[in-house]
């Protein structure tokens, strides 16, 4: 175990606590560099989804993780910035323009959404998200002059310093990998600047915050807009990845899906924004194999277990039946959401952690170390 | 003029009366404590003060400038720290962090330089850190740095939520029931640390308080009140004698 000997205040400021920081994110910095030539393509494709869904699991994180401002609408900011990118490339609008076009638009459009929010907290406050998200929705489908309604637009290929970027290539890959670095380095610049500290501060008491000086209403609109911004980045390079973009793509079910990135990957650190979005990503080859193999699997089994040949063929047909229902998808992930708020509400990184100190203490950690206790009844009075 | 004044400050939930035009004022540099039976509208008043209710009616003045309808957020800003009764912490922050929130009212930085964390944003944080250390020898909680608030018992959060307010470097501390839940030690502790805060640190301290023996040991002068009205103001010894005072708490 490392004990580390703080002699001077940088120690706490800097982003690599000690050397050992460095060394492994080097070594995944190199490998995510030598991926996309030794990957096959559709791993390098995943790859791309995952920095995508980062992200805007990162951006979700500031909000839901950091500010305590649940959302169920960043699909919305995701499609504006997918259609601000579409639309304004007609106009052979150059990409590093409508890329932050597209960002500074979402930003003002999720600062619009902060100031109702101001006063809705809770559950209020997702339904008056999921609202927001379905008038996006519906504005998308009906504004055809703008979004082509329902036909969906096309999204050309990407265009950068003179140089074709395919959507496919390791050069897109690259631009998805350096936005997402891009965007959590300027987040944890932001969480240790007083800024972040006041995102935190509303999160977990607001009438403290306030008391303390923080203009509380002002930094949830603060939140909203980072939080919609780096939305609406990923949302360009959404658009570019999937080269056509629809408004049934942007449905509550992706907003879900944003959220399970956040708690399944745990909502207390970046970390998680980036597992979850890998967990997420991971879930959908998965279920895909599921779908295809598990019948022939599970009516295998039954025959060796003594069951003919027509009561095996039968069920080889309910058990393709039912892993082809609509809705199962959203009822797993339905199941995903219930069981880690139950049994790892800290996600996948908070097991990480544990795991880690585990065998850093090896042998002597305990059970309770996690555990968490209420040591008195937090007064409800000033809220 | 005095440095803090209320006038006829009244707070009115319905029917009820919290709080019934009291005036008082605390001059600069003293103590003064606020003391009362159970619901004698004792913390409604600091509620009042930093605004998080709107008084019925009545104004406040600090610093001979009308603070009563300024926003709460302002209150800080114009050198007004507070605690709370039942501890306002940041709960799953550290106790660094914690401080640092109460720098907050001193903070300059905007926010596009904090994205990019500039120079002038290091230089800040530092800056800070140097005021919290300050405030963290003063109050003897260097053990407890990098600590999350959720783990640390309840003394503890009481001293650190004395350490956020001092953070932010008031000019005028609002202390509701320092030492509820304090054991003899600690309460002794807090009575140093008061009246250091007064001396050391020349801090204004309204305080409101229920045990009499930090009352006596601090106080300049103690206000009594009782269903939302001033029975007696005075020194701390002739408060106690005042035959209201002892009406309302022996129930004569």
């Amino acid at each position: 175990m490392r004990f580390l000997f703080k002699t001077d205040y940088e120690d706490d400021i800097r982003l690599f606590p000690h050397s050992g920081y460095i060394v492994s994110y080097g070594v995944l910095l190199a490998l995510l560099a030598i991926a996309p030539f030794v990957l096959s393509s559709y791993i390098v494709s995943q790859l791309v989804f995952v920095c995508i869904y980062a992200t805007v699991g990162v951006g979700l994180m500031i909000l839901t993780g950091f500010t305590g401002q649940a959302s169920l609408g960043h699909a919305a900011f995701l499609a504006i910035g997918a259609y601000t990118a579409a639309y304004l490339q007609q106009f052979n609008v150059p990409f590093p323009v409508y890329f932050l076009a597209a960002g500074l638009l979402t930003g003002v459009v999720g600062a619009l959404v902060g100031f109702p929010a101001l006063r809705l907290q809770g559950i209020y406050l997702v339904i008056a998200t999921i609202s927001f998200a379905f008038i996006v929705e519906e504005i998308m489908a009906r504004w055809e002059s703008v979004t082509h309604g329902n036909e969906g637009m096309r999204v050309k290929t990407m265009t950068l310093f003179g140089t074709v970027v395919s959507r496919d290539g390791p050069a897109f890959y690259f631009l998805c990998v350096g936005v997402l670095i891009l965007t959590i380095v300027g987040t944890l610049n932001l969480l240790r600047s007083p800024t972040g500290r006041a995102f935190v501060a509303i999160r977990d008491s607001e009438t403290a915050a306030r008391s303390m000086g923080i203009n509380v209403s002002l930094y949830k609109v603060k939140s909203f807009a980072i939080s919609a911004a780096i939305t609406g980045f990923a949302g360009v390079l959404f658009a570019h990845k999937l080269s056509f973009i629809s408004p049934e793509m942007f449905t509550l079910q992706l907003s879900i899906e944003f959220i399970i990135v956040i708690l399944i990957g745990g909502t207390f650190s970046l970390h998680g924004a980036v597992l979850g979005a890998i967990f997420l990503v991971m879930i959908d080859p998965f279920l895909t194999y599921l779908k295809d193999d598990m019948p022939g699997i599970i009516a295998g089994v039954a025959a060796t277990f003594g069951a003919g040949k027509s009561a095996a063929d039968a069920i080889q047909n309910n058990v393709a039946a039912f892993a082809s229902a609509n809705g199962l998808k959203g009822a797993i992930y339905g199941i995903i959401i219930v069981l880690f708020v139950l049994f790892e509400p800290l996600g996948l990184y908070g097991r990480w952690l544990k795991i880690k100190l585990f065998f850093q203490l090896f042998p002597l950690y305990k059970r309770a170390t996690f555990k968490r206790q209420k040591i008195y009844v937090k007064s409800e009075r000033n809220r | 003029m005095s440095y803090f004044r209320a006038e006829d400050l009244s707070l009115h939930f319905g029917g009820l009366k919290a709080v019934d035009s009291v005036s008082f004022a605390v001059e600069k540099g003293e103590i003064l404590s606020i003391i009362g039976p159970n619901g004698a509208g004792k913390s409604s008043i600091f509620n009042l003060i930093s605004r998080i209710y709107p008084p019925t009616s009545g104004k406040i003045y600090f610093e001979d400038q009308d603070i009563t309808s300024e926003p709460a957020y302002e209150i800080a800003g114009l050198g007004i720290a507070r605690t709370f009764q039942n501890i306002e912490l940041f709960e799953n922050a550290t106790m660094l962090s914690n401080l640092l929130v109460g720098r907050h009212r001193h903070s300059t930085t905007q926010l596009w330089q904090e994205l990019l964390f500039l120079p002038s944003v290091r230089a800040n944080e530092k800056a800070h850190r140097r005021r919290v250390e300050q405030v963290i020898e003063f109050l003897d909680l260097e053990a407890y740095r990098d600590k999350l608030i959720s783990g640390l018992p309840y003394g503890v959060r009481k001293v650190i939520e004395l350490a956020r307010a001092l953070c932010s470097e008031p000019k005028l501390i609002l202390l509701d029931e320092p030492s509820s839940g304090l054991n003899v030690e600690e309460t002794s502790d807090m009575s140093f640390w008061i009246r250091d805060m007064k001396t050391e640190l020349g801090i204004t301290v309204l305080m409101v308080e229920h045990d009499m023996t930090l009352v006596n040991r601090v106080s300049d002068r103690v206000i009594a009140l009782n269903y939302g009205r001033v029975l007696a103001m005075g020194s701390p010894a002739e408060v106690q004698r005042h035959p209201d005072v002892v009406a309302a708490y022996l129930g004569a």
